[in-house]
């Protein structure tokens, strides 16, 4: 019974994966992208948990977490360099 | 312009600890679960790159007064020391030895030189991810 439930949960965010790829090959602007980037990142997240879930393991529990930091941090790096033109500046007070 | 992304910089000095912490958890955890010196380096050198994203490279290496490149060659002595530590006792290099000790706070605990080893790896992709970002960052 679980199984088919956690089979239909992976088809549902495979479906919602498709909707925010063409959010990111359609999306008319940057920030658009971006937004869809980082929903990917949070819908990669489901998708390992669901999967470790049919897999009976625990040893992907470090990747949720994982993908959860790389995602925070490539967002904000797109939003600064979308804001301010570089992303690692060496002085910000001048 | 000054833009004022206070939020932005709260949450870097919080999230930057959550990091660091699990990056160290990674580390030590390597031996048994999935994790070691690589993933745990790359982590901790995120968790530096997350505070040079907030503030600037100016004020990180006012915190992190280390040169970055001297981490690289400590780390290939740790490592090449654990390797030719082995020598002295008579065995192959490259022998790694371990032991159950009884520690205060851990309890019966069973420590390994291959963990050197990894601490040698983890320092230097700690200091080449560190030298490339920074050499990158620096060029106007």
């Amino acid at each position: 019974m679980i199984g088919i439930v956690l089979k239909i949960t992976l088809v549902l965010l495979a479906i919602a994966m498709l909707g925010f790829i063409y959010r990111l090959v359609k999306g008319p602007t940057t920030p658009d992208r971006i937004v869809a980037l980082d929903a990917m990142g949070v819908i990669l997240v489901s998708i390992t948990a669901v999967l470790s879930m049919i897999l009976g393991t625990s040893n992907f529990l470090d990747v949720i977490l994982l993908i959860g930091i790389l995602a925070f941090i490539g967002t904000v790096a797109y939003a600064k360099f979308l804001e301010k033109g570089e992303i690692i500046e060496y002085d910000r007070d001048q | 312009m000054k833009t004022n992304d206070v939020i932005f910089q709260t949450v870097a000095k919080v999230v930057f600890f959550m990091i660091i912490f699990f990056a160290v958890h990674l580390f030590f955890a390597g031996h048994y679960y999935p994790g070691g010196g690589f993933v745990g380096g790359l982590l901790t050198s995120g968790a530096i790159v997350l505070l040079m994203l907030a503030f600037d490279m100016k004020t990180v290496k006012q915190g992190f007064s280390v040169d970055f490149k001297w981490l690289i060659s400590l780390g290939l002595l740790f490592s090449a020391g654990t390797a030719a530590g082995s020598l002295i006792f008579n065995v192959p290099f490259f022998t790694h030895a371990y032991d159950y000790f009884q520690l205060p706070l851990f309890g019966k605990t069973s420590l390994h030189t291959a963990m050197l080893f990894d601490l040698g790896v983890y320092l230097v992709v700690i200091g080449v991810t560190m030298t490339i970002i920074q050499t990158i960052g620096e060029s106007e």
